[in-house]
């Protein structure tokens, strides 16, 4: 099996890709690319995305014929891929950090500020939270409601329909942490960085 | 419920760990790779290395030990000491950092805390700052301690806020190496007057002295020597803690 990190200047992944390797030892090759004939023979696709939305949709729309393969191989193949962190956040239509920004619109929604009730919550919300697990979720095989996991970020992902949400936590307001829709997997949080309860979460990835 | 962030924090020099007392007289003692990952299997939040006398010397040694150290632990990793510029954070992120902290540099740049924010996110970008009691005021001390910048910390604080920092790591030049508690006072100011994650760092000695920091408004609280030198586990300050309602990840 290939596992693909998508590799689009989106940040620094290292720490996604040690951990990505760590888990999969020998049986599972992890591949580090922006290659779109690569990315076309994996199996599953990591997307993960550090900074802005906006700094991560112009890195991803820099590198000619990614967007579309990305979406042909998640829409119109229907295989698994996972976005963490600003990864997710761009699964939605549409972004609000630093300016209006189009995203891939594979999971209709918005991002938006986390509404931190007039500086009553610090923001970026950082640190470690539990997660709210609110529908099965093949990623979160083995793993226990309540689970800590590591957050950084700012922003938000609102999808229009609910029934996406896997996991929420709760910072100001339930937040969106978790999202499954058939083959599409995201994480608010980051499992690189969450400890064993993390490296699970990636297990179950390449293990679907 | 977010959970306030326990930090042991390895002072490391020439890739190997020394502790100081006040930012001089320094002891050696371990590899900071093995360190680090005692300190995440036994529950830290987050591992921060300060490479102290960077600043002068090779930083060769660093990457090597952020590249190990990466491929071992899986929970945050923070490294700061002697960076420059927008290039040294690449490199240090390259290198498998979560997160680098700048102090000198934004100091005499503010322009590297924006630039370096704007380019790999303010979640990575953590403003260091050191600070030493002058009359009524706290002032900020660049190159380990030795400078006085003459700048006031709490508009530093701010500014640095508004470049684009994503969190500020205060430390008590006062009280660093005394194992006499926080600078309460000044943690106080601080918290208070950002809206980003402060974490308390400089002069923990005992259990209480934690508990203290985060009621002072702390995020995060980082201690050295009490972990290094075995004095308190990771685990009992959480249990201790904890019972005090403090939320901890346990």
């Amino acid at each position: 099996m290939k596992v693909t990190i998508v590799d689009y200047n989106s940040g620094n992944i290292s720490s996604v890709i040690n951990s990505f390797k760590e888990v999969a030892k020998e049986k599972v090759n992890i591949g580090v690319t922006s290659d779109l004939n690569k990315i076309k023979s994996s199996d599953k696709v990591v997307l993960p995305g550090q900074g802005s939305f906006k700094s991560c949709i112009e890195a991803l729309n820099n590198i000619d014929g990614l967007s579309d393969t990305l979406n042909e191989f998640t829409i119109i193949n229907k295989k698994p891929l996972l976005g963490i962190c600003v990864g997710l956040q761009m699964f939605a239509d549409i972004g609000y950090e630093e300016t209006e920004t189009k995203g891939l619109g594979w999971i209709s929604g918005k991002v938006s500020k986390i509404d931190n009730q007039g500086g009553k919550f610090k923001l970026p919300h950082i640190g470690w939270n539990e997660i709210n697990i609110v529908k099965d979720s093949k990623i979160f095989k083995d793993i226990e409601n309540n689970s800590h996991m590591y957050f950084v970020h700012s922003y938000e992902f609102v999808p229009n329909d609910k029934k996406v949400i896997s996991a929420t936590t709760d910072y100001s307001s339930n937040i969106v942490c978790s999202v499954e829709k058939e083959n599409i997997f995201g994480t608010q949080f980051h499992p690189e960085k969450s400890d064993k309860s993390g490296l699970k979460i990636i297990d179950n990835f390449i293990s679907l | 419920m977010l959970k306030n962030r326990i930090i042991p924090c390895l002072d490391v020099k020439n890739g190997r760990i020394v502790k100081g007392i006040n930012f001089v007289d320094l002891k050696d003692a371990g590899d900071p790779v093995e360190q680090a990952k005692i300190y995440s299997d036994g529950g830290a939040d987050e591992i921060c290395f300060l490479d102290i006398t960077a600043s002068n010397e090779n930083r060769d040694t660093i990457y090597d030990v952020v590249k190990k150290t990466s491929k071992k632990c899986f929970v945050p990793l923070t490294v700061g000491g002697g960076v420059r510029s927008v290039e040294d954070i690449n490199k240090l992120l390259n290198c498998g950092a979560d997160k680098v902290s700048i102090n000198t540099a934004a100091v005499e740049n503010p322009k590297v805390v924006i630039d370096s924010s704007k380019k790999f996110g303010s979640q990575c970008i953590v403003v260091a700052i050191d600070a030493k009691k002058n009359g009524e005021k706290w002032e900020v001390f660049t190159h380990g301690g030795r400078n006085n910048s003459s700048i006031d910390a709490l508009k530093y604080a701010k500014q640095m806020e508004d470049s684009g920092a994503g969190e500020l790591l205060v430390t008590s030049m006062d009280k660093d190496g005394t194992k006499s508690g926080y600078d309460i006072e000044l943690m106080k100011k601080i918290t208070s007057n950002v809206n980003i994650p402060v974490i308390a760092s400089g002069g923990v000695g005992t259990l209480d002295h934690l508990f203290e920091g985060i009621n002072s408004g702390a995020s995060a609280v980082l201690a050295a020597s009490i972990f290094h030198y075995g004095t308190y586990s990771i685990n009992e300050v959480k249990e201790y803690l904890a019972s005090k309602d403090i939320p901890v990840r346990i």
